[in-house]
């Protein structure tokens, strides 16, 4: 250090043109957004706690952590099954993944709520031999049933491929190194690839908990209420159609963020002894 | 044969079409060092991994400590073990690899504790106590809040072989355990592994490390082509070797 350089540092007129650029526009954006009437921030602004809207916003968090919740707890099931020596569990999980992801969620939403034509009643006995116990199928899966079956069920086809990947992604080094020291297969799981697989799985996982907190939506199709249905009631009526899509547009940024801040929490809590340098 | 604490007789092992193993046989005695050497691709590493059957032999028998790898024999039928049996016969034999394969999300002293806590049903107390001690016979004493990647090789092996340790196995089983190392972080090791002979350890080494073969090793095999071609005491087998492969192998790592 007894010399330090002094050198003149490259220019990066690219950068400053660019920023002008930007700045501009978004000046303008920011204009148009205070002066155009038609955005009626005064609507907005009488929406955004309104009973029927923070209603709505109730249940889209309810279904999204349920569903996730059936996704992320199916998806480890499966994932494990598929990658099973048992040829049975692998050949099951991979017909279930084929199923539920080759169809869209719209029809399995449907197919759920309309599960009683299919079976009237549903019943708890001795396969082929004499019932229990019996209900009414419209009587159990409820609009709320058949969201949370559609939802989860078809979130956990998704969530089987990203934990597998996770799985595959832990050296084979380290279940060796378990299977030496005696530990049994479930340990090894949930002790030593697991922990290490979180790495890999959460990313992704990060990314369908945002998109099923807009997926959610569909469930207009089976009558059931959640905050995108909240808003379209409302300005079917009202005619204020752009107001309340920034309603809805605001709640789901604010859920977006909340999640990427916990999602960056759960990542540095797994990244331990792999970032400490 | 009980005062056997490795046998293996007739000992094959393929992988497909690939024969890796031709028949072995082997005697280790309780506090015995055997030094495994031969040229890559010999089968030196798949034998040990046989012994505590992280690999199925296709043929012949093996025993450790007088009980059949992987088996139970009744009448002249065997039984194949369970995956929680096969599982409890680990615990008595240490295993360390080429490559550490610690746990990267624990930290030195988590790596040691995890089998006598889950496997054993240790209390945490007493396994982080046995930790404690085993890390400091390493050298390792001042790097127990450590993770694995804020250590260097040499210092993962020895976490490695402590955590094998924890177990209290009565054998041991190492991997060419130097091979992944830098030569200056060879002897910490080495040194580490000379201790545990001292102390009665019976151990089966598969190893480059020649001098450590000749001044610690108790016996020498050398293996070629999944067959053993010569053994003997070290001092004999490298000073006098009576095969031709066994010369030319010397020759080319002395």
């Amino acid at each position: 250090m007894s010399n330090p350089i002094k050198a003149v540092p490259v220019r990066h007129p690219g950068r400053w043109l660019a920023g002008a650029v930007i700045l501009v526009l978004a000046a303008m954006l920011a204009h148009s957004l205070v002066t155009n009437e038609n955005f009626h921030w005064d609507v907005v602004g009488k929406y955004l706690t309104a009973s029927n809207v923070l209603n709505g916003l109730k249940n889209t968090l309810i279904l999204t952590v349920l569903s996730m919740a059936i996704g992320i707890v199916g998806g480890i099931l499966l994932a494990v099954m598929r990658l099973s020596a048992n040829p049975l569990l692998s050949w099951t999980a991979a017909a279930y993944i084929w199923l539920f992801r080759g169809t869209p969620v719209i029809t399995q939403l449907l197919f759920w709520f309309f599960l009683a034509a299919l079976y009237p009643r549903l019943g708890l006995g001795i396969p082929f031999g004499p019932t229990f116990l019996s209900v009414d199928t419209n009587s159990l899966i409820a609009p709320f049933t058949a969201a949370l079956l559609g939802l989860g069920l078809n979130e956990a086809a998704y969530m089987a491929e990203i934990v597998r990947g996770g799985i595959l992604s832990v050296d084979h080094g380290q279940t060796e190194a378990a299977e030496a020291l005696g530990m049994s297969r479930a340990k090894i799981l949930r002790r030593i690839v697991l922990p290490q697989a979180m790495r890999v799985i959460i990313p992704p996982t990060g990314n369908e908990t945002i998109s099923m907190l807009k997926t959610t939506s569909l469930v207009i199709v089976i009558a059931y209420f959640e905050l995108m249905t909240a808003v379209q009631q409302i300005y079917s009526r009202n005619f204020q159609t752009i107001p309340l899509l920034i309603v809805a547009a605001i709640w789901y940024l604010l859920l977006t963020s909340i999640l990427t801040v916990v999602q960056g929490r759960i990542e540095k809590h797994f990244a331990r002894g792999v970032a400490t340098r | 044969m009980t005062e056997l604490m490795v046998k293996a007789e007739g000992v094959h092992k393929s992988f497909g079409r690939t024969e890796v193993l031709k028949g072995i046989d082997l005697e280790v005695r309780p506090g015995e060092v055997m030094c495994v050497i031969g040229p890559s691709g010999s089968g030196k590493s798949t034998l040990l991994r046989c012994v505590n059957h992280l690999e199925k032999i296709n043929a012949g028998r093996l025993w450790v400590d007088g009980e059949l790898v992987g088996y139970t024999q009744k009448g002249d039928k065997l039984y194949e073990l369970r995956d929680r049996e096969v599982a409890r016969k680990r615990q008595e034999i240490g295993m360390v690899f080429q490559r550490f394969n610690l746990f990267p999300h624990m930290t030195a002293v988590e790596n040691v504790m995890e089998a006598p806590v889950q496997v054993k049903r240790e209390s945490r107390a007493e396994a982080r106590d046995h930790a404690m001690r085993l890390l400091t016979q390493v050298g390792l004493a001042d790097k127990t809040g450590s993770y694995p990647s804020q250590l260097s090789g040499g210092q993962q092996q020895r976490v490695a072989i402590a955590r094998a340790l924890a177990m209290r196995p009565k054998l041991m089983l190492f991997d060419e355990p130097t091979s992944a190392l830098d030569p200056e972080l060879v002897g910490d090791v080495l040194a580490v592994m000379r201790q545990l002979a001292a102390d009665g350890m019976t151990m089966v080494v598969v190893t480059h490390e020649m001098g450590f073969a000749r001044e610690v090793g108790d016996s020498l095999v050398f293996m070629d082509g999944g067959v053993v071609v010569e053994q003997g005491s070290p001092r004999e087998v490298i000073a006098a070797p009576q095969h031709e492969r066994t010369r030319s192998f010397l020759a080319k790592v002395l």
